[in-house]
């Protein structure tokens, strides 16, 4: 089958690869450009652990296709750290044990950026609705809902 | 398995892309992509089109019309659909409400297609490339379907006519044991003059109760005026059996959040 190109920003510098076309954009990130942080769980759509940002919105790498992310820009969680600083929702992650096995860390921070970006001061109801779509079977979910209050708390700590 | 994805500018074109066997239409990814990735084999091929008409959302004097490409998140936020707005919340989570579209929703197999209970109830019609059709019609027949979906339209229920109902067992985000769709009109004095009713999970695709639509006719809506409906609200009912629940709980809860729905 012939290849297609594809060409994305990720993690804000430019990508260009050429790929077989119908392939998820979680498999060309992670077998192709080499970014391992969103992780393959269900490809059902069901668990979140795949979770990206592109253009702005929470979408599944799984179920979306690579060549559909022309021109896009994408985030994932492994563009979060600048030089070795941790964001502060990846340092929040960390302080309230909210990580065990850590495979479902990455999307539960793809989900709570985003709600973070739009709502800096969420309420708990939020961030319970916003992670609705990531499973963690780890956790019980409870730290992980007081980290991304934290990092919220932190981040409005930050701006004043 | 690799797919070949064929992108087309208009639906002319894309419609005729469709006819190839094996070739599926590509609206969020979440029913199709999801299909492949557990190695659906029927689907050999994939088709998309980026024309503008299927991603606009309309709203004109009362009637309203959604290309098949929306998403439920743009359904959620849009400011003259409020009254949509819970039913396109009740499905799937963020991302998914992000990708998820109203045409792909027509062809989600029960326990998904909670919005397309909503729009059953609304009584929608569904534009496609061979022509428009009531919505029950359509879902009766999906299933030998290859037009391509337009667009939905309906007519926007008076203030407060919709109700909509989806129970699931994890909350805020849980897949259905059951949704409920009604759309009630009263007259002056109170009884119900018009009254639809569609239901999610109890068949294998949305249903409406007809039954317990035509019980509900000059009856009042209140704990007495509604128990005749309720005692057939099972009518016609073939409730999947899923991780979720049996065809039976599904059967025995129906008539109390049916109940619910209508007393709220």
């Amino acid at each position: 089958m012939a290849k297609v190109p594809v060409q994305f920003t990720l993690n804000g510098s430019e990508k260009a690869e050429f790929i077989d076309s119908g392939t998820t954009l979680l498999n060309a990130l992670r077998d192709k450009i080499g970014d391992t942080s969103p992780k393959g769980g269900c490809h059902q759509g069901t668990c979140g652990a795949c979770s990206v940002i592109i253009d702005g919105e929470l979408r599944l790498s799984c179920l979306t296709l690579a060549e559909t992310c022309n021109g896009a820009s994408i985030t994932t969680t492994s563009g979060l750290a600048e030089g070795g600083v941790l964001h502060p929702l990846q340092r929040a992650f960390l302080d309230a044990f909210a990580t065990q096995c850590g495979f479902c860390t990455p999307g539960m921070i793809m989900a709570a950026k985003v709600l973070l970006d739009h709502t800096p001061n969420p309420s708990r109801d939020e961030v319970v609705e916003a992670l609705s779509g990531n499973i963690c079977r780890c956790t019980g979910y409870e730290p992980i809902i007081q980290a991304v209050l934290t990092a919220a708390r932190a981040n409005s700590q930050n701006a004043a | 398995m690799a797919l070949a994805l064929q992108t087309f500018a208009t639906v002319k074109d894309a419609t005729a892309a469709l006819k190839v066997r094996g070739t599926r239409y590509l609206g969020g990814g979440t029913l199709v992509v999801r299909a492949a990735n557990e190695g659906d084999v029927s689907v050999s091929g994939l088709v998309r089109s980026t024309d503008p008409a299927l991603s606009s959302i309309a709203v004109v004097g009362g009637k309203v019309r959604i290309g098949a490409s929306v998403t439920m998140a743009a359904i959620a936020s849009h400011p003259d659909l409020g009254a949509l707005a819970k039913a396109a919340r009740a499905v799937g989570g963020p991302a998914i409400r992000n990708m998820a579209t109203v045409g792909g929703n027509l062809f989600a197999p029960a326990p998904y297609g909670d919005f397309a209970v909503a729009l059953l109830a609304l009584d929608a019609t569904v534009d496609t490339s061979d022509g428009e059709l009531p919505i029950e019609s359509f879902l009766a027949g999906r299933d030998d379907n290859h037009a391509l979906i337009i667009s939905v339209g309906f007519t926007l229920p008076k203030a407060g006519g919709f109700r909509f109902l989806k129970v699931s067992r994890v909350k805020p985000k849980g897949v259905s044991v059951l949704s409920i769709a009604a759309v009630l009109e009263q007259a002056a004095d109170g009884t119900v003059s018009s009254a639809r009713i569609a239901l999610g999970c109890m068949a294998d695709r949305p249903m409406r109760a007809n039954a317990a639509e035509n019980a509900l006719l000059g009856r009042t809506i209140d704990r007495e005026g509604i128990a005749a409906a309720l005692a057939v609200a099972g009518e016609g009912t073939s409730p999947i059996t899923d991780p979720i629940a049996s065809a039976w709980y599904r059967a025995e809860v129906l008539p109390v959040h049916l109940g619910r729905l209508l007393l709220s």
